[in-house]
Parts: C-alpha cells; structure tokens; sequence
C-alpha cells in the first residue's frame, strides 16, 4: 500500500513588500522543491498584492536561539550605548553632523 | 459581418473560453491533493472568471441593447457560446486537470502575445493583462506536468493518458470563421495558424522534458466557434446559471 | 532549574504580557491544550470551505462568483497559517490530518450543517464569519506567539467575509419575495449555530479556567457569546430580518440583547457526531484527500529523482 499520509517538507517563506525594502518572514508552506514552494508562497501570501519578490527557505536550514541563550547573546549588547550618535555631545552651533 | 459584430463575436470566444474553464477548476474547490494546491487553483480560476468579466464588459459596448457581462454570463444558452471544446471537457483526475491547463495556456498564451499587436486599443489592453496572468497559469501547469512525467509510473500512466484523451479537441482552438477572416483583415486578429504553429513548439518542448508522446491524431472534433460543442457544456451552464434563470430579473 | 521554578518564570512572562516562543519552555498542559485548539481550528479554517464550495458553481453573478470563490480560498489560507503554527510544536500536517479523519481532532461543529439556499452563503459570512470573528480578535492577544501571529493576519484578512455576507442578505431582503423567503430561511437555520460556536457555558466548560490564567483565551465563551448576540441583532433588524427567539428582548440596565437558552442537547448531539452533514463531510475529505495521493507520491518521487541526479553528477 502507498502511504497516503506522505508529507512534503516545510519552507519559510520571505516577502518583500515593495522593491530595495527588506524581506519580512510571512510564514510557511509545504512544497516538494523550489519551483513549487516559490509558486505556493505566492498563491498564499500574497494574494493580497503583498508582495513584489520572494525568498523560500527550506525550514530544516534554519537556524535559531533560543530562549536560554537569550541572556547571553544579547544582554551584553544593552550597555553599549557608545554606538548610537546620540551618546556623543557636539559643540553648540555644529550643523551638518 | 461587419467588424463589429466580428469583434462582439470574437470577444465572446475569447471570454467564453475563460469563463467555462474557471468553473471548471472552481469545481475543484475543497478537492485539491493538497491543500496548498487547493489555493493554487482557485488563484487561477479566479484570474479567468475577472478576465471573462472584462471581456464580456467590453463586448456589451460593441452592441446597443443594455446587456451587462453577467447577461452574457448567464443567459445565454449552449447554442449561443462560442468556447473551444477543450475546455468544456470535465476535469478528470488531477492529471487531466493540469493537462488541460497547458493546452489551453499555452494556446492563450501566444493568442493574447499576438492580440498585444491588435489596432483594437482595448483587446490590446486585455491582452495584454490577461497574458501576464496566462503566463503564470502555464508555467504552474507544466511543471505539474512535468513532474508526472517524470514521477511515478502511475503519474506517467495518468499523465499520457490526459494527453491521448484531450488531444482531439486541440484543432478545435484553431479554427478560423468569418470572424477571423474580418478581424484579420482589419488587423485586429490574427491567424490562428500561425498561433498553432508556435502553440505546438512550446508544448512539444514540455512533452519531451515529460517523457510525454505525442498521440496519433483521431477522431478529430471542432465546432466551437460555431456554438456545436460536446454534451459537457450544457450541464456546466445548468449548474451556473440556475439562479438567474430560476429568478428572472432578480438581483443579487 | 526546577520545573517551580521554570513554572514561576514561566507565569511571570505570561502576567508580564509577553509572547510564548516555540522553543521556550512551557508546561506540557499549554503545549497540549493549545495544540488540540489549534489543529481544531485550522480543521475547521478547511471543513468550512466545503459547504461554501457548494455554492461557488452557482454563485448568481460574476461578481458573486469571484468573492466567493476568494472567500474560500482565504479558508484554505488560514488553514494553511494555522497548520503552519501548530507544526511549530514538533507535530506535522500529516499527523493531524490523520486524526482529524480519524475523529481524534475535532472541527467546528457549525460546518456539519448544510448549505441549502444562496442566502445560506450570504448568512455563513454574516453569521458564522462574525462569530468567529468575536473569538479570534480574542485569540489574538492569546500568549503564545506564532497562534497569536496567525490570527492577526486572519483577523486582517477576514475583515471582508462578515460584510460580503451582509451585503448578500440586505440585497436579498430588499429583492423579490422568493429572495426574502431565502434570506429569513437561511436566519432562521443558521442564527443557533452560531450562537453554539462559542462553545458550552463558562460553567461547563472544563478548559476555560487554566486557558484563561496563561492567556490561551482572554474571554469566557458566554462573554464573547453576548457580544456577538448584541453586535448581530441590530444587524438583522437593520435590514428587515427576525432573529428566530420568542424570548429575544432588550435589557436597558445590562445594555445586552437577552435570548433564548440555547438548545444544548442539539450542540452534544452534533458535536458527538450527529449532525446532519458530519458524515458527509469527513467522507468529502477523505475522499479527495485519497484521492490526491498519488500526486503527492509523483512529487516527491520527481524530488528524489532530481536529488539523485544532483548527487550523481557532483
């Protein structure tokens, strides 16, 4: 017997809204190969005129933190305000800075 | 026949083709193998239904009787519908389905690239809308078929299978009448010879990535653009257009 | 950690307002109350577009015929977005599809009533959609983030079926008799089940209290129940149609619509199975589910062959 119940593997799929913004995560879809998951991502997300370009990414290629590690990767960003321009005191009457 | 009978007529062929297919995959709703493929056909469906809809909005112009396109739609008769005879033709499995898909596509395809030429402003207009779409339409199909061909020997089986079954309606698409003759003449349609000549190379190219023969020619059928079509159509039409028959005049 | 401890972090960040991630810990009583509720409802996102499909080869105009037809596509959407967000508890598609044909996951009971005249399609948006529009604004601020993501943008998207079925009630209540007829039938049809969509009285429901403490649901079922009851009948009156409850009448103190108890043996009876279409529409997707097996084999089999290929000529 053929097993009825087989699955296809799962992508991410990424959108990008309009031409040079970023590409936003919108969600997943299940394809056996590119061409399908590209097609698939468009019928589902983007039905709406979301879109102008897309990324898929199989989900098993993903990979991410966790909420365990949260603390040590990004705590040790919070005091280093030094990299923000507002941290730096110009002279009164400095322009184009 | 004047050219803009010609052109109503031929609007109507265009529109009609679009609205008999898009029901015809609309029949796939909540049936799909997948569920993504589900949404994938109703997107297509979805793309014929607003294109017979322009059609038929612009072939209610060319005449002078206060017809809408859901007229045209919906009370017209099976003698009175001017589709190719492929698309009429029940879904099938999945396989049938896709199959009739790039038939049909790849034939409005290069129908809609030469109409991009027309001197008619406004079927160029809808050409070229529609192609953009019916490009999309194709290159979903193929690789469908594509895949079954190069799938499992079920899929294969399945897959030639559509093709022998559909083949002897593809002539159909390409019959010239009065019609063509006069929009020819006046450049606004073109040969449909020529079109079938490049029909054919471009799904002769997706057969052979498909393992696909292609099957003898027998029991030829045509007559659509003459409003003779198979038994099929009667019955999508009375399905369709049971509301508006039932409640003459009503609005919904 | 200890399991207190991580339980104590865990209600902490819930009270704090903040979002339950996949890979977070949790206690296996939320993963599990909100995987059933979510495969539930993404079950029900694609039984519902059975008995819409019923309609969409005689939807009565062009125009009908593209909204419906979008409509039920967006089902199939939100099924997909909700599949998508319970898979992030480890479970596939597959898998709960199996127990949803199995009869181990339920679906909306509401779907296992039949469509039986246009008005039905124009009541199912009006009704059905607004009911479950009330309980998904809810689910919304629900705690755990990728079920609260998907309804967000279900939310967005569905902010067209309550008024497309409007819309074809107040056209049909302004049309013949024969429409009006359709359009009080399909009210009278429809106006209990989508009171029964909100689930049992708070009393009864054994769920509601742990759900409500880690925010799976911010709102009772009688609360949201009477919400919508408000909200719909002016709706109804607005356009001519009679809410089918004797009992149903106004209370100026409380501001709320009081009606009718609702007929409970009705809801179990369905729910358990009974209802007038639940065989059919198991039967529907398995069918076609069956069906479609040989397409998913021909592209997974073509993958492999590709992958195969691939690895032969590296």
């Amino acid at each position: 017997m053929s097993n009825n119940n087989s699955q296809f593997p799962q992508w991410e799929v990424f959108i990008q809204e309009k031409s040079g913004s970023a590409f936003e995560h919108a969600g997943s879809v299940h394809a056996t190969d590119k061409k399908m998951a590209l097609q698939n991502a468009r019928d589902i997300y983007t039905r709406r005129n979301e879109g102008r370009a897309l990324w898929v990414v199989m989900t098993d290629n993903i990979a991410s933190t966790t909420r365990d590690d949260e603390e040590e990767f990004f705590d040790p960003s919070e005091d280093k305000i030094y990299r923000t321009p507002n941290f730096y005191k110009m002279p009164a009457g400095t322009t184009n800075l | 026949m004047n050219t803009k009978e010609a052109l109503y007529n031929f609007c109507l062929r265009l529109a009609d083709n679009n609205i008999v297919l898009g029901q015809r995959l609309a029949e796939w709703c909540s049936r799909g193998p997948i569920l993504e493929e589900d949404l994938a056909m109703t997107n297509i469906s979805l793309d014929l239904f607003g294109e017979a809809e322009s059609m038929y909005e612009y072939a209610t112009t060319l005449v002078n009787n206060n017809s809408t396109a859901d007229h045209l739609a919906f009370l017209r008769s099976e003698r009175e519908y001017f589709n190719n005879l492929l698309v009429e033709q029940p879904n099938g499995d999945f396989a049938q389905t896709m199959m009739k898909q790039v038939l049909f596509s790849a034939f409005a395809k290069h129908l809609y690239e030469a109409l991009c030429n027309s001197n008619d402003e406004t079927l160029k207009g809808l050409a070229a809308k529609a192609l953009k779409e019916t490009k999309y339409h194709l290159r979903h199909s193929s690789e469908w078929i594509i895949r079954f061909g190069n799938g499992t020997e079920e899929s294969m089986r399945r897959t030639q299978f559509a093709l022998n079954e559909l083949w002897r309606f593809t002539d159909d698409m390409f019959v010239m009448n009065e019609v063509d003759e006069e929009l020819i003449s006046m450049g606004i349609s073109f040969n449909l010879n020529d079109i079938q000549a490049k029909w054919k190379f471009t799904i002769s190219e997706i057969f052979a990535e498909a393992n696909l023969q292609m099957p003898e020619a027998t029991n030829i059928i045509k007559g659509g653009s003459k409003g003779i079509h198979t038994e099929h159509l009667g019955h999508l039409l009375c399905e369709m257009q049971y509301l508006q028959r039932a409640h003459p005049g009503a609005t919904w | 950690m200890t399991d207190e401890q991580k339980l104590a972090k865990f209600e902490a960040r819930i009270l704090a307002g903040e979002k339950i991630e996949p890979k977070d810990w949790m206690p296996e009583a939320y993963s599990k109350t909100l995987l059933r509720q979510m495969s539930q409802h993404a079950h029900s996102e694609v039984i519902g577009m059975q008995p819409e499909s019923n309609w969409v080869l005689r939807a009565p105009s062009l125009r009908a015929k593209k909204i419906l037809l979008a409509k039920i596509q967006d089902e199939g959407g939100h099924g997909l977005y909700l599949y998508s967000a319970a898979e992030t508890f480890g479970i596939d598609r597959a898998e709960m599809i199996e127990q949803l044909q199995t009869g181990k996951a339920k679906y909306s009971s509401v779907f296992n009533y039949p469509t039986l005249n246009w008005a039905d399609i124009g009541a199912i948006g009006w009704l059905v959609d607004g009911a479950a529009i009330v309980n998904q604004t809810m689910l919304a601020k629900c705690s755990y983030g990728p079920y609260s993501r998907a309804m967000i943008r279900i939310c967005k998207e569905e902010g067209f079926h309550q008024r497309q079925g409007y819309e074809i009630m107040a056209k049909m209540m302004t049309g013949t008799a024969a429409q009006k007829e359709m359009a009080q039938d399909a009210m009278n049809r429809w106006w209990w089940p989508a009171l029964m969509m909100f689930g049992p009285h708070d009393a009864e429901s054994v769920h509601t209290s742990e759900s409500m403490r880690w925010k799976i649901k911010v709102e009772s079922n009688d609360k949201l129940r009477q919400r919508f009851v408000n909200r719909t009948v002016e709706q109804a009156h607005h356009i001519g149609l009679t809410v089918p409850d004797a009992n149903l009448k106004y209370n100026k103190e409380t501001m709320n619509w009081e009606f009718s108890e609702i007929n409970w043996d009705e809801f179990w009876a369905v729910v358990k199975g009974n209802g007038p279409c639940n065989h059919q529409r198991m039967a529907h997707h398995i069918k076609y589910h069956n069906e479609g097996a040989w397409v998913r084999e021909a592209a997974i089999a073509y993958e492999n062959k590709l992958q195969q290929k691939q690895k032969t000529t590296v």
